[in-house]
C-alpha cells in the first residue's frame, strides 16, 4: 500500500482537502479522481507548481512558513503535510494552523527511529543515507528529523488526538516495533 | 502575423458609473486566430495604461510596429492563437481609436476634450460586453490582463459572471493604495497645471501640454521599475565623462526618464491620462460591500489564475494574495504563482520562462 492509498482511503469522498507541500500535485489529483474530492495545494517551488498547472491541480504558490494566512478557519476537511514535515523550519505553529484551518490533519513524515537509520549513526557513525532519506547532510532541504515518538510528543503537548495511524516500510504495514520497523509513518489528527 | 485593426459602433447610450451618458462609441479591436464553430474559444486580452488594442503581430504597411503582448500571443506562443480566437481592445476614454476625449462630441461636432465624462472600469468591462455581442461571443474562454487589464479581467468576473470560463489577472491589485494614489495625484496635477493644458482644451488652441505628459510619464515609469531593476539597467553610470555641476543629464536613468517622457508626450492624450488615472483610483470592488472583496466576489463563477511578481512595488504580491484569500472564502478555482522576476511591475510584459510556461499549461488545459 502505498502513502497515497492510505490518504485515499483515509479522505471521506467529496471533502474538502488543502495539500501542503504538494509538489507536482500528484495526490491531489489522485485525491480528486478517486475520492472526487477537490482542493488546493500550497507549493514553492516555481518547476514544481507550473507541474500542478500542468496536471490541472489547483497551485497556490505561498511559503507555508508564512502560515496559511490566506484560509479562513476551519474551511477544509482535511489539510495534508506529506512528507515535508522534516523540512519545515516551525513546526509548532505550523501544525497549529493546520487545525485551525482543517477540521483534520494527515501529516506523513519519514521515521528517522527506523532500523536503517539507526544503524548508520550508531554503526556506521554518520547521518543516514537511505531511498526515504536520499540527502547528503550538508546539502538537504530537511532540517527537522523525528521518530514516531517525538512526533507523538508534539501532539500531546499541542492537545492534538491522534485519530489513525499508518507505518508503512516498502509499501507493507508494520505493526511490530513500528517506531523500529517502520520507514514511514502517516497520521491522522484532529484538534 | 499581420494584422488589420477594426471599429466596431455602438449607437445605444451607454450609462456610466459617474450617472453620465455616452449617446454613443466605437470601440477599436484587433482580432487573432479564428473564431470555432461552437464561439467557446474566444479569449479577451485587456491593455493597461499606455497600451491599445494591437495586442500581437504587425501591420502590413507599419511592418515595424509589433502589438505589445506579442511575446504573449500568436501561433505558438502561450496563447495560442492557433486554439484560441484572441480579441484585443481598445477601451473607451483612450486615445488609440475608441471613443476619448479626442474624438468628436456628437453634440458640438468638435473634441470632447475636457467634457468628455470620467470612466471607470466598470464601464470599461461594459462597453466590452457590447463588443462581445457584435462579435457574437456568448462566454469568453478567458479574459486575461496585467495591471489595469488585470481589473478588467477581475470586473468581467463580477460584471457578468456567467460570461467568463476563466479570469487570468497579473500584476494585480483589487484597489489602488493610498501611495498608488498619491502618484496618480502627482502625475495628474503636473498635467493641469501645465500652461498648455487650458483646462482640458487644449485641442483647438494647436498645443499639447507636453510638459505635464512628460513629468507624468516619468513618475509613471519610475513605479514600473523595482529599486534592483533600475539600479541593475542604469546604475549611477553617467552620460558624460565628469560631472557638469549643472542641470543637464548627468546619469543614465535621467536621459532614460526624459526619453520615455519625451517620446510619450508625442502620442499619448493629457486628457486620456488624467481619466485612466482616475478610473484606476476609483476601482475597489470591495467597496459596494463594505469593504469586504470576498462578499463582492460571492458572485464570481470563473476559474482564476492570478500572478503576482515579487518584485513589483507599486502592485505587490499582497495585493495578489487579497485577491486569491477572497477566491478562497468563496471556494472558486484558483491557482497563484508568485514569481521572483526582479524587473518590477513590468515584469508581467517580459518573457520570463517560468511565468510564460504557467500560462502556457494554463491556457493548453483550457477545454474548449
Amino acid at each position: 500500500m502505498t502513502e497515497s492509498e492510505t490518504i485515499a482511503r483515509w479522505v471521506k469522498p467529496g471533502s474538502r482537502v488543502l495539500d501542503l507541500g504538494c509538489g507536482d500535485g500528484r495526490l491531489l489529483k489522485h485525491l480528486w479522481q478517486t475520492r472526487q474530492a477537490p482542493g488546493y495545494g500550497i507549493e514553492i517551488d516555481d518547476a514544481k507548481a507550473i507541474e500542478c498547472i500542468r496536471n490541472d491541480v489547483n497551485v497556490l504558490q505561498l511559503d507555508l512558513e508564512d502560515g496559511l494566512a490566506a484560509f479562513a478557519d476551519q474551511s477544509f476537511d482535511y489539510v495534508i503535510l506529506s512528507e515535508t514535515l522534516q523540512a519545515i523550519h516551525a513546526q509548532e505553529p505550523l501544525m497549529k494552523e493546520m487545525l485551525r484551518v482543517g477540521r483534520e490533519a494527515i501529516v506523513s513524515f519519514p521515521n528517522f527511529g527506523y532500523w536503517r537509520a539507526r544503524i548508520q549513526i550508531a554503526f556506521a557513525g554518520h547521518m543516514p543515507v537511505s531511498k526515504e532519506l536520499p540527502y547528503q547532510w550538508y546539502d538537504t532541504p530537511n532540517v527537522h528529523h523525528c521518530t514516531l515518538v517525538d512526533f507523538e510528543a508534539l501532539c500531546a503537548k499541542l492537545s492534538f488526538k491522534v485519530l489513525e495511524r499508518l507505518v508503512l516500510t516498502g509499501g507493507n504495514p508494520v505493526s511490530l516495533l513500528p517506531n523500529l520497523l517502520g520507514s514511514l509513518a502517516v497520521y491522522r489528527v484532529s484538534a | 502575423m499581420i494584422v488589420v485593426p477594426q471599429k466596431a459602433r455602438f449607437t445605444e447610450p451607454l450609462k456610466l458609473m459617474s450617472g453620465a451618458v455616452l449617446p454613443e462609441f466605437e470601440i477599436a479591436y484587433e482580432t487573432y486566430g479564428t473564431l470555432n464553430a461552437a464561439r467557446s474559444n474566444a479569449v479577451l486580452v485587456c491593455h493597461a495604461l499606455n497600451a491599445s488594442h494591437h495586442v500581437a503581430g504587425t501591420y502590413a504597411d507599419d511592418p515595424d510596429n509589433v502589438g505589445w503582448w506579442d511575446n504573449m500571443v500568436g501561433p505558438g506562443k502561450p496563447l495560442d492563437t492557433n486554439k484560441f480566437f484572441v480579441i484585443g481592445n481598445n477601451y473607451i476614454g483612450s486615445c488609440f481609436g475608441s471613443t476619448g476625449p479626442v474624438s468628436a462630441n456628437p453634440a458640438t461636432g468638435k473634441p470632447w476634450g475636457a467634457d468628455f465624462p470620467v470612466v471607470t472600469v466598470e464601464d470599461w468591462v461594459a462597453a466590452q460586453a457590447r463588443l462581445a455581442d457584435h462579435l457574437g461571443i456568448e462566454r469568453f474562454a478567458a479574459v486575461m490582463g496585467g495591471s489595469l487589464g488585470a481589473m478588467q479581467a477581475l470586473q468581467w468576473a463580477l460584471s457578468y459572471p456567467a460570461k467568463v470560463r476563466n479570469s487570468i489577472v497579473i500584476a494585480a491589485t483589487p484597489r489602488l493604495s493610498a501611495q498608488n494614489i498619491a502618484f496618480n495625484e502627482v502625475a495628474r496635477q503636473a498635467i493641469m497645471t501645465d500652461p498648455d493644458f487650458h483646462g482640458g482644451h487644449y485641442y483647438d488652441k494647436g498645443v499639447v501640454p507636453r510638459r505635464g505628459l512628460r513629468i507624468a510619464r516619468m513618475i509613471g515609469h519610475i513605479t514600473y521599475l523595482s529599486d534592483d531593476a533600475m539600479m541593475e539597467k542604469f546604475g549611477r553610470v553617467l552620460r558624460r565623462v565628469t560631472p557638469g555641476f549643472d542641470f543637464d543629464v548627468d546619469f543614465e536613468i535621467e536621459s532614460y526618464l526624459r526619453y520615455q517622457g519625451d517620446k510619450f508626450s508625442t502620442y499619448f492624450d493629457a486628457n486620456t491620462y488624467l481619466r485612466i488615472t482616475k478610473a484606476l483610483d476609483y476601482y475597489d470592488p470591495a467597496a459596494s460591500h463594505g469593504g469586504d472583496l470576498s462578499k463582492a466576489f460571492a458572485r464570481a463563477q470563473a476559474d482564476f489564475l492570478v500572478v503576482s511578481f515579487t518584485s513589483d512595488w507599486r502592485f505587490s504580491s499582497a495585493r495578489s494574495r487579497e485577491i486569491v484569500r477572497a477566491l478562497l472564502d468563496n471556494r472558486r478555482v484558483v491557482s497563484y504563482l508568485e514569481n521572483d522576476a526582479p524587473q518590477g511591475h513590468d515584469a508581467f510584459l517580459m518573457d520570463d520562462p517560468r511565468y510564460f510556461s504557467a500560462l502556457r499549461a494554463y491556457f493548453h488545459n483550457i477545454a474548449l
